[in-house]
C-alpha cells in the first residue's frame, strides 16, 4: 500500500492508470462524500501534524536547512489552522446555497449544490513542502474528493515523511501519495483526473495545463513571478525594513513565491545587519539554498558582468553548505538576468526611480506577479497602487501576510497562475457548483410552445421584461 | 483579408487602449451595456431575419431564446453592476489589529469569445455582457456556420459599442486557430468537446484561463406522474425542449428520454398527440420548427438514422427533405445503445425513448456515461429527487421542466467533465471575466516584535499562542508567566 511499493517497481503509465481506476472505484462507492469521512480525515491531518511536529521540523531541516521557527510557523501551524478552519466551517460549506428565482422561471425554487469533482491530483512544490502539499489536500478532502498527492522530489525527506504519515493517518482507499520525479509525474499527468492542482513554476505549469487539456480537466496553477516592493519616502523606514527583511530572508531565505523579489524606491535601506548578525552565513536562522542546481542558478545571477559590481551588501556564498548570504544590489540594469526571472533566493535588487509613480509602469510592463507590495503613507498613492497594479494579491505596508488570511483567495493572475485557494476558496476549488431548479407543474406558459403567434410574442416580451403591468396588458391584448 | 501581422497590431492596439484605463470606469461599462440594450431593441427585425435565414427560426423562438433573454440579461447587469464592481470586505481575526482585507474585482484585460452557430446572438452577446461589465476589451468570433448572423454582428456592433474595445472577427476554423494562438487574458469558448480540447491546449501555451461551454447527451428522466394533466404538461415541456428550440440543435436540449417500460406506450401516444397540436400536421409549413443548419449536419443526422437497427426503432416521423434541410420530429423506441445515435450528442430533432425496468435504474444509466450539461427529471417522488441530485453529476439538474435554467440569472450556467469547465450568466459572467484580487492594508502602528529574527524559544511560544488565537496565552507568555513547550 501507499508509497512502499514504488521502490519495488517503477511507477509507470500502467501503474498510474490502475491507481486512478482504484480511486475512482473508491469515489464511486460514496465513501468520501459523507460529512463523517471528511471530518475524520481532516482530524487525521491535524493529529498527524501535532504528533509528528518534530519529525516535520527534522525533515525540513534536512531538505532546506529551515530554521525550526519557520517550520513550526509557516508550515505546521499554518496547516493546523487550515484544518481547524475547515473543520469549523465544513458543515456550512457543504450546505446548498439557496438562490432567488425571478419571473422568468416562476414558479420555481433553485439552489446551488456543491459536489465533489471526483478524483483529484495535487502536485506540490519543494520550498514549503509540508504546507504546499497538505493545504490543497485539506480543500480536496473537505470537498469530498479522492486524492493523489505527488510531493516534490527536490525535498526528499519531506516527501518520504508525507508518504509514510499519510499512509498511517489517512484512509488509504481514497488518499494516496506517489513519490518520484519527472517519469512518475508524467505517468500521472497522462491520466484523466477530475481536477489537477499544481504549485510550481510557469514552465511546468504549461505542461500540466496542456496535459489537462487532453481530458478537459480543469486546473488550479499556483505559480510565481517577481513580486515587487514599492517603497515611498515619509514612512517609518525601520518598520518597513523589518517587514521587508522578514518577508524576504525570513521566508526560506527568499525561496518563496510571494517573497519580495525586488524593491523600487527613491531611497535605500540598511537594516540587515541587526537581524542576522555579523556573519550571516553562520546564522542558524536562515534556510540554505535547496540544492546545487538552484545554488548555481543564483550565483549565475550574481556573477553576471553587469550585475556583479552592483552588490552593496552581502554576496558571500559557501558552495559546500549551499549557503548564500542575504545580498542587496543597487540599480542593476533592467535587462540583466536577475531582473528578468523570478529570483527565488536571498538576492534583493533595489531599483531607484526619480518619481515613485514610475514604479507602477515598471511593474505593469512585466508579467503579472503573484504579489505586489507598497510601503507608503500617501493615501492617493495607495489607492493608485491598489487600483492599477494587477497581481494575485496586494499588501499595503507589509509583505506576505495575506497568505495567512483565510478569508482571502490566494492565487495568481496571468503568468502567476490560474484559480485560487485557502479557506472556503479551497473547498470551492475542489467542488462543482451544480445548479438545481425545482419547477412546479403549475404555471405553464403556453406561450413558450408552438404554434407561435403574435399574441404569444407580446406576452413573452412582457414576461421577460419583468413588468407586471406589461404582462397584464399583453394578456388583455393591448400592447 | 487581414494578415497575421495586421491582426497582431490590432490586438496590441486593444491592449494599449485597455492599459490606458479607458474601460475601467462604471460609466464606460454602463454605456456599453446600454449600447447592447439599444442594439437589441432597434435591430430586432434584422436579427430575426438573420436567424430565419441561417436557421429557419420563427421570431417568437428567436425572441424567447435569444433576443428577449439578452434584453433581460443586459438589464440585470445594469442593475447589478455597482454591486458587482464593489470590493468585498474579508473577515479578519481579532489579532489583526488595524488591518483591513478585501477582495477587489478587476478586469482580466483582453479576452476572446468564440461563439456557436445554434444561438448565434445569444451565445455571442451573453458572454459579451459579462466581459464588458467586468471592464475588459473583447474580440468576438461568431460562428461562420451562421453567416448572416455573423455578418450582422460584425456590421452592427461597432455602431453601438466602443469600437476600440470590441472587435468582431469573422471567419472559419483557420481564423479560429490563428486567434487561439495569440496571448489572451481569458478565452470563453462555446462549442464541441473536440474543439474545446484544442482551445485549452492552445491556451496552455500562454497560461490563459478558459471557460469551456461544451455539450453532451442531456437525459430526461420521466417518472410515473399522478394524473393525466400533469403528464400532459411534462410531455409538452419535453417536446418543447426537443423540437422547438432550434429543432433540438441545442446544448441543453433533451437528447433522450428514460422511462419505465410500462409507461412507454402511453408516453408515445401523448407525444404524437402533442406534436400535432404544437407543430401542426405539416411541421415544415408551420414554421414552428427551425431547420437543420447546413448539409453537413443534415447528413450527419441522416447517417444516424441509416443504421438498420436504429431505423427499425423509429415509431414516429423519420422523413427528411434535403432541399429544405428539414427533418421532421422523429421518435425512436429503444434504439440500440451502441449505435451512433445513442453514443454521440444528437443535436437534432430525433428523440430516442429508452425504457427501463425501474425508474431508479436511470441513475446508473446516466452515471455510466459522460457527465452531461443538464439532467432533467420529471417526478413527484421526493426520494428520487434527492437521489438524483446526490448521486448524479451534471452541469445542472432541473426538475419537472427543461431548459429553463438558461434564463435564471442567479444560477451558474456551465458544464462538468466532458460538458465543460467554468460557468457564466448573471454575476457568474462578471466573475468569469474578472480577477478577484486580495488586498491587505496594514498600519505601521502595530507590529508583533516576535515576527523578526533572531529566533528563540520565547518567540516560538508566542507564535504558538498567536496561531491558536489564544490571546490569554500570548499575554501570559509576554508577562513571563507561561513557559515555552519543550517537545
Amino acid at each position: 500500500m501507499a508509497g512502499e511499493d514504488k521502490k519495488q517497481q517503477p511507477f509507470d503509465s500502467k501503474a498510474a492508470s490502475s491507481l486512478v481506476a482504484e480511486l475512482r472505484g473508491a469515489f464511486a462507492s460514496g465513501t468520501t462524500r459523507s460529512y463523517q469521512w471528511r471530518e475524520s480525515q481532516l482530524r487525521g491531518l491535524l493529529r498527524m501534524t501535532d504528533e509528528h511536529e518534530q519529525d516535520i521540523v527534522a525533515a525540513l531541516r534536512s531538505d532546506l536547512g529551515k530554521p525550526e521557527l519557520e517550520s513550526v510557523l509557516y508550515e505546521a501551524a499554518m496547516l493546523r489552522n487550515s484544518c481547524k478552519f475547515a473543520l469549523k466551517e465544513l458543515q456550512r460549506w457543504m450546505m446548498p446555497e439557496k438562490v432567488k428565482t425571478s419571473l422568468t422561471t416562476f414558479p420555481s425554487s433553485a439552489e446551488i449544490v456543491s459536489e465533489p469533482l471526483g478524483v483529484v491530483l495535487i502536485i506540490s512544490a519543494w520550498n514549503y513542502p509540508y504546507l504546499l502539499s497538505l493545504d490543497p489536500v485539506v480543500g480536496a478532502i473537505a470537498a469530498g474528493n479522492a486524492v493523489v498527492l505527488k510531493p516534490s522530489e527536490i525535498a526528499p525527506a519531506t516527501s518520504a515523511l508525507l508518504a509514510k504519515l499519510l499512509g498511517e493517518y489517512m484512509d488509504s482507499s481514497s488518499i494516496r501519495v506517489v513519490e518520484g520525479a519527472v517519469p512518475e509525474t508524467t505517468a500521472l499527468l497522462e491520466q484523466k483526473w477530475d481536477k489537477i492542482f499544481y504549485t510550481g513554476n510557469g514552465r511546468v505549469g504549461r505542461i500540466v495545463m496542456a496535459a489537462a487539456a487532453k481530458h478537459l480537466t480543469p486546473v488550479v496553477l499556483e505559480l510565481g513571478g517577481k513580486s515587487p516592493v514599492v517603497v515611498d519616502s515619509g514612512i517609518n523606514l525601520q518598520i518597513a525594513c523589518r517587514r521587508i527583511i522578514v518577508g524576504k530572508w525570513g521566508n526560506n531565505n527568499g525561496q518563496a513565491c510571494i517573497a519580495s523579489d525586488y524593491i523600487i524606491t527613491t531611497k535605500d535601506l540598511n537594516e540587515l545587519e541587526t537581524f542576522y548578525g555579523k556573519n550571516p552565513l553562520e546564522s542558524k536562522d536562515l534556510s540554505r539554498i535547496v540544492n546545487s542546481d538552484h545554488f548555481t542558478r543564483l550565483t549565475k545571477l550574481l556573477d553576471e558582468d553587469k550585475v556583479s559590481k552592483k552588490v552593496v551588501y552581502g554576496g558571500e556564498r559557501d558552495p559546500t553548505k549551499l549557503q548564500i548570504a542575504p545580498t542587496i544590489l543597487l540599480d542593476v540594469p533592467r535587462d540583466s538576468l536577475i531582473m528578468n526571472e523570478e529570483i527565488f533566493g536571498p538576492l534583493l535588487p533595489i531599483l531607484t526611480v526619480d518619481k515613485l509613480e514610475e514604479s507602477f509602469d515598471i511593474i505593469n510592463s512585466g508579467a503579472k506577479p503573484l504579489a505586489a507590495y507598497i510601503f507608503t503613507n500617501d493615501k492617493k498613492l495607495k489607492e493608485h497602487f491598489v487600483n492599477n497594479v494587477s497581481a494575485g494579491g496586494l499588501v499595503v505596508n507589509d509583505t506576505t501576510v495575506h497568505l495567512a488570511v483565510h478569508a482571502l483567495p490566494f492565487g495568481g493572475v496571468g503568468e502567476s497562475g490560474i484559480g485560487a485557494y485557502h479557506g472556503k476558496f479551497s473547498f470551492d476549488a475542489f467542488s462543482h457548483k451544480k445548479a438545481v431548479v425545482y419547477r412546479s407543474f403549475m404555471g405553464d406558459a403556453a406561450i413558450r410552445y408552438p404554434p407561435y403567434t403574435n399574441g404569444k410574442l407580446r406576452l413573452m416580451k412582457a414576461l421577460l421584461g419583468g413588468s407586471i403591468l406589461g404582462i397584464l396588458r399583453a394578456l388583455f391584448g393591448r400592447s | 483579408m487581414e494578415t497575421r501581422g495586421d491582426f497582431e497590431v490590432q490586438l496590441e492596439g486593444m491592449r494599449e487602449y485597455y492599459r490606458g484605463g479607458n474601460t475601467r470606469g462604471a460609466s464606460w461599462r454602463k454605456s456599453q451595456l446600454r449600447g447592447l440594450g439599444r442594439l437589441l431593441e432597434e435591430r430586432e427585425a434584422e436579427m430575426n431575419a438573420a436567424l430565419e435565414f441561417d436557421l429557419g427560426k420563427h421570431p417568437v423562438e428567436s425572441y424567447r431564446d435569444e433576443i428577449g433573454s439578452l434584453i433581460k440579461s443586459v438589464n440585470y447587469a445594469l442593475g447589478c453592476l455597482k454591486g458587482w464592481m464593489s470590493a468585498e470586505k474579508a473577515k479578519l481575526p481579532l489579532a489583526a489589529v488595524l488591518t483591513t482585507a478585501e477582495i477587489i474585482p478587476e478586469p482580466l484585460g483582453l479576452v476572446l469569445i468564440i461563439s456557436s452557430w445554434n444561438f448565434p446572438f445569444g451565445l455571442s452577446l451573453e458572454p459579451l455582457i459579462g466581459a464588458l461589465a467586468a471592464g475588459n476589451v473583447v474580440v468576438l468570433k461568431p460562428s461562420e456556420v451562421a453567416p448572416r448572423c455573423s455578418s450582422l454582428l460584425a456590421n452592427v456592433l461597432p455602431a453601438y459599442l466602443d469600437p476600440k474595445a470590441v472587435k468582431v472577427v469573422e471567419g472559419g476554423p483557420t481564423i479560429s486557430e490563428q486567434l487561439v494562438q495569440q496571448k489572451w487574458d481569458k478565452i470563453l469558448f462555446t462549442g464541441s468537446a473536440r474543439v474545446g480540447r484544442m482551445v485549452m491546449a492552445a491556451a496552455a501555451n500562454h497560461l490563459t484561463p478558459v471557460t469551456l461551454e461544451l455539450g453532451g447527451k442531456c437525459p430526461a428522466v420521466l417518472d410515473s406522474l399522478s394524473n393525466s394533466w400533469v403528464r400532459e404538461v411534462a410531455v409538452q415541456r419535453i417536446l418543447g425542449s426537443k423540437f422547438s428550440a432550434c429543432a433540438g440543435q441545442a446544448c441543453i436540449a433533451i437528447d433522450y428520454v428514460l422511462v419505465e417500460t410500462k409507461f412507454s406506450s402511453t408516453l408515445l401516444e401523448l407525444m404524437k398527440a402533442w406534436i400535432s397540436k404544437m407543430l401542426g400536421e405539416n411541421p415544415r409549413e408551420s414554421r414552428s420548427m427551425a431547420r437543420i443548419v447546413n448539409k453537413n449536419h443534415f447528413f450527419r443526422l441522416k447517417t444516424l438514422l441509416e443504421d438498420p437497427n436504429v431505423k427499425a426503432s423509429i415509431v414516429y416521423g423519420g422523413s427528411m427533405d434535403e432541399n429544405s434541410l428539414f427533418i421532421e420530429p422523429t421518435i425512436l423506441l429503444d434504439p440500440p445503445l451502441e449505435s451512433g445515435l445513442m453514443q454521440d450528442e444528437i443535436f437534432g430533432p430525433l428523440l430516442p425513448i429508452i425504457t427501463l425496468k425501474k425508474i431508479e435504474d436511470s441513475i446508473n444509466f446516466i452515471n455510466s456515461r459522460p457527465k452531461p450539461l443538464a439532467i432533467y427529471v420529471f417526478t413527484h417522488n421526493d426520494s428520487l429527487r434527492k437521489r438524483m441530485v446526490a448521486e448524479t453529476s451534471s452541469g445542472s439538474v432541473t426538475f419537472n421542466d427543461a431548459m429553463v435554467q438558461y434564463v435564471a440569472d442567479t444560477l451558474p450556467f456551465g458544464g462538468i467533465g466532458e460538458s465543460g469547465m467554468g460557468n457564466y450568466h448573471g454575476k457568474f459572467s462578471f466573475d468569469t471575466f474578472s480577477h478577484h484580487k486580495a488586498v491587505v492594508r496594514r498600519s505601521f502602528l502595530v507590529d508583533f516584535w516576535f515576527r523578526f529574527p533572531p529566533w528563540n524559544d520565547h518567540k516560538l511560544q508566542l507564535f504558538r499562542s498567536m496561531y491558536l488565537f489564544d490571546y490569554l496565552g500570548v499575554l501570559l507568555t509576554v508577562l513571563g508567566l507561561k513557559k515555552s513547550k519543550q517537545d
